[in-house]
């Protein structure tokens, strides 16, 4: 048990750490925006990205369109 | 009626695939999305939507869970682009373009029209495809864009009208001090939400560790090192995170008032000292992962909170907005395009038609009609000749007129409505907030208990004494009883908010509830705010041709709002189009000469009788030829699609319903019959609308105020509850407490609605705390309960209650209107 007297002073530590890490964050400014982020994840703008036989049927067929 | 027009007015009703306004009939605008062709309600919306598809953008229909705004004056053309030529005047930049290395430039901008994540994304990919744009991000909770580009390869007004294109508009944004004040104080909130959080985790984990190890009996040691280990974690959640309360309460004290921050500071302040206390002399029980806890949950509210009061609050660009970015000055006989910002009085302006006037001032040359909506809320133009007075920030919508300038600045008519909300705020019936009744007795009684509890100890067995007041304590700590108000207010501004409510100050919920009358202004309120055509009557059988076409044709050139009315049902040009003023619009139509006007005009042409209008009492336009009439137009401001629903339901729930208009027309008692409002006020100056509702509330009503003009403006700062509509100006908005994103007045229903059962559920809360701690104090004052207990039992009563309030996050359901 004795071993406590060292993680917990690490556990503060690395909580210390965490705060530090988060009050720099704020200060960049990367908590300006709350919203879109979570909303810019499902937007597949990367289909020129997903290889040609990977594609959905749709995909393909918009892909011949274009050419 | 024929055949024709039947089908036209039977037509099944459709919706703009971009706006979702509805098409209007015999109108064929479409794009094609998505590889099938999507009907659009004007020009402007297709313009925007080819230009979407057209830059391969038109995954933005696909990720969109809000419709786009409609597009205004997309097809002005060429001064739309004067007026954004002078974004590139050095003067003009040097307010908010900043030079950095490498040739590039950087601009904060604010952006108009975004409903959705979609919108910012869509914004985003467009303008970084435009050459020169180095980047571009926008925020979609304040809706500042931050754009980078290299002026040498494009120009500031290209990327301008670029937005445009896409449907959006751009302003500059000059950051105030008010500004960055509120930016630096939510920064603080976060920082000190986010220390609270990581706090209240540690805390909680050695807790677990002390409460399990009481139960096998963990080495004293160990204990006392876990305490003090949690000592160190929560001393800065409780000086840096919980300083907000601390400070409110003590600005109370100083004052004499007893709000909920003090018995809140006293939870949190006393718990923390008993248990630096208990871990300094090894004594008794520590309570910090309740004061860590109690903090956190507090702070979640309290930030939410603000986060609804900032999202509107951008009074700083609010007047920018109303007043025009330029003006042509004409000096010497030249024309020359300036800031309005620099006009100074006794100079002469030109104001071509379609033009905002930039400042107070005198026609000295012209006659024209002057869309004074922006003040009275009267759509319909104003006639104006030589020596009449014009407002700034009205609209000149027909000839081109010369302008002496008399007031700038701070003195036009404008600034002076706007000085008059300061007045009406600082007037405004302070609502009393539940809580804060509760809180004064609560914290007396409590203070006193203790006492009480710690002599009769004292007396009889003085060991016990402080750890019995203790617990007296923490059994009472009020954490239920102040969560009981926020958490419930939380939950239903958040689903207020998804359906397109966004409630900005506290006490609107309230009010809501409370509601004894609704208020609402006429144009732009209860309708829609611009005139359409309603109905056709064909008088000559037979007629070949679309008598909708030819009128739309002729209108075509013309500014009036009638002639926009027509603007949907354009198809091809007519001829020498000449346009009378107060009278109608004559020309020619695949080889035909028509009229369309006031009866009396269009009769001029074949020189007959005039047909007798039809019946209803509304605007009648005429549309005749040579031979004689052809048919008879019916335009009209339409009723919103769901007033007539919101005004029943506000009837049927016993609500007051009156409406307030600046339009003097017969059209006002119309609507209001129309709507079955009986107490209707028309050619209400700003003033006078203030005051009725002063008298009302004088009388002891509770008013809610729902309008959208400036002229609706110091009335929504002093309505004890004030209302804008989604397309009201910023500053309409930020005057209001709430504001109706969506346009949707049966949203407002649902607001009246879910407020009545956020004040039973904080109802509930309240008398569950009061309960709760009712049957405990009398308990821990006779010392049969344990400190944990009191911990425990604290915790759970915490819960129901947030349990309880989470009950709202459910839309109520409008009930349909009972028929008796």
């Amino acid at each position: 048990m004795d071993i406590i007297y060292l993680l917990i002073p690490i556990a503060i530590i690395l909580a210390s750490v965490a705060i530090w890490a988060f009050s720099w964050s704020v200060k960049q400014g990367q908590f300006d925006d709350l919203e879109s982020p979570a909303h810019r994840i499902l937007y597949d703008d990367d289909e020129d990205m997903i290889p040609e036989d990977a594609r959905q049927d749709k995909d393909k067929n918009r892909s011949q369109d274009s050419k | 009626m024929n055949a024709e027009s039947k089908v036209q007015s039977s037509d099944a009703r459709q919706d703009c695939f971009h706006c979702g306004l509805p098409v209007p009939p015999g109108t064929d605008y479409t794009t094609v999305i998505d590889g099938s062709a999507r009907s659009m309600c004007c020009p402007g919306c297709q313009a925007v939507a080819q230009t979407i598809v057209d830059g391969g953008l038109d995954n933005f229909y696909r990720h969109r869970d809000n419709l786009a705004p409609a597009p205004d004056n997309l097809t002005g053309g060429a001064p739309l682009d004067d007026e954004l030529a002078l974004y590139d005047n050095p003067s003009i930049q040097a307010g908010f373009v900043r030079s950095l290395e490498d040739n590039r430039s950087e601009a904060t901008l604010v952006m108009e029209g975004i409903t959705c994540a979609a919108c910012v994304w869509l914004l985003e990919h467009h303008l970084s495809r435009q050459p020169g744009v180095e980047s571009f991000s926008v925020n979609l909770t304040n809706h500042r864009g931050r754009l980078v580009w290299d002026p040498e390869q494009t120009s500031l007004s290209r990327l301008f009208a670029e937005i445009m294109h896409i449907g959006y508009r751009a302003h500059p944004f000059h950051p105030n001090r008010e500004e960055q004040l509120l930016e630096a104080e939510k920064k603080r909130a976060i920082r000190r939400l986010g220390i609270a959080g990581v706090g209240m985790m540690q805390v909680m984990m050695m807790a677990v560790a002390l409460y399990a190890g009481a139960l096998q009996d963990m080495e004293s040691r160990f204990v006392e090192f876990i305490r003090w280990s949690s000592l160190v974690i929560t001393t800065p959640v409780v000086l840096y995170s919980a300083r907000p309360f601390f400070i409110a309460a003590w600005r109370d004290l100083r004052t004499r008032q007893l709000s909920m921050d003090v018995p809140v500071s006293i939870a949190i302040g006393g718990a923390f000292l008993a248990s630096i206390w208990a871990t300094l002399t090894n004594t008794g029980e520590v309570y910090f992962d309740s004061v860590t806890m109690f903090t956190f949950f507090l702070l979640i509210g309290r930030f939410v909170e603000m986060q609804a009061r900032h999202r509107t609050g951008r009074a700083g660009n609010a007047l920018m907005d109303l007043l025009p970015g330029s003006a042509t000055l004409l000096m010497d006989g030249h024309e020359k395009l300036i800031p309005a910002s620099e006009l100074q009085v006794d100079q002469i302006v030109l104001v071509k038609p379609g033009h905002t006037i930039p400042a107070d001032g005198v026609i000295i040359e012209g006659n024209s009609t002057i869309d004074e909506s922006a003040l009275t809320g009267e759509y319909l133009p104003i006639s104006k000749k030589c020596d009449d007075t014009v407002v700034g920030g009205t609209i000149n919508v027909e000839h081109p007129i010369k302008v002496r300038i008399t007031e700038t600045g701070q003195n036009t008519r404008i600034s002076a409505i706007i000085s008059l909300i300061e007045r009406a705020q600082s007037e405004k019936p302070a609502t009393a907030k539940v809580a804060d009744k509760v809180a004064r007795y609560f914290v007396m009684a409590v203070l006193l208990t203790s006492v009480t509890v710690a002599t009769a100890w004292y007396l009889v067995s003085p060991a016990d004494a402080f750890w019995i007041t203790l617990s007296v304590l923490v059994v009472t700590c009020p954490c239920a009883l102040s969560l009981a108000t926020p958490t419930a207010l939380t939950a239903a501004t958040g689903t207020l908010r998804q359906q397109g409510l966004l409630i900005t100050r506290g006490h609107v919920l309230e009010g809501l509830a409370s509601a004894t009358h609704v208020v609402f202004d006429k144009t732009g309120t209860l309708t829609e705010g611009n005139l359409s055509v309603r109905d056709m009557h064909l008088l000559r059988p037979g007629f070949a041709a679309n008598p909708y076409t030819i009128a739309a044709s002729l209108e075509q050139p013309s500014e009036h709002p009638i002639a926009q009315a027509f603007r949907p049902f354009f198809r091809q040009e007519a001829q020498d189009v000449r346009v009378q003023v107060n009278a109608g619009v004559e020309g020619l139509f695949q080889q035909q000469r028509f009229r369309l006007g006031k009866a009396s005009y269009a009769a001029e042409l074949y020189g007959g009788e005039t047909p007798a209008t039809p019946e209803m009492a509304v605007q009648w336009l005429l549309l005749a030829d040579e031979q004689g009439p052809v048919a008879w137009f019916s335009v009209d401001d339409q009723v919103r699609q769901d007033a007539p629903e919101l005004i029943t339901m506000l009837h049927q729930r016993g609500i007051h319903v009156a409406m307030l208009t600046g339009d003097e027309s017969e059209a006002a008692p119309r609507v209001a019959e129309q709507l079955g409002i009986s107490e209707v006020q028309r050619g209400m100056s700003p003033d006078q609308k203030l005051a009725y509702i002063k008298q009302l509330q004088n009388d002891g009503a509770s008013v809610v105020m729902v309008g959208d003009g400036i002229n609706d403006i110091p009335v929504l700062a002093g309505a004890r509850t004030s209302i804008a509509m989604g397309s009201a100006t910023d500053l309409a908005k930020t005057s209001a407490d709430a504001v109706l994103i969506s346009g949707e007045l049966k949203r407002l229903a649902l607001g009246i609605l879910l407020a009545r059962k956020t004040r039973l559920v904080i109802r509930e809360n309240l008398s569950w705390a009061l309960l709760y701690n009712l049957v405990a104090l009398p308990l821990a004052a006779l010392g049969f309960i344990a400190p944990y207990m009191a911990a425990v039992g604290m915790s759970a009563s915490s819960l129901i209650v947030v349990g309880n309030a989470m009950r709202l996050a459910r839309t109520p359901r409008i009930k349909p209107p009972r028929r008796s």
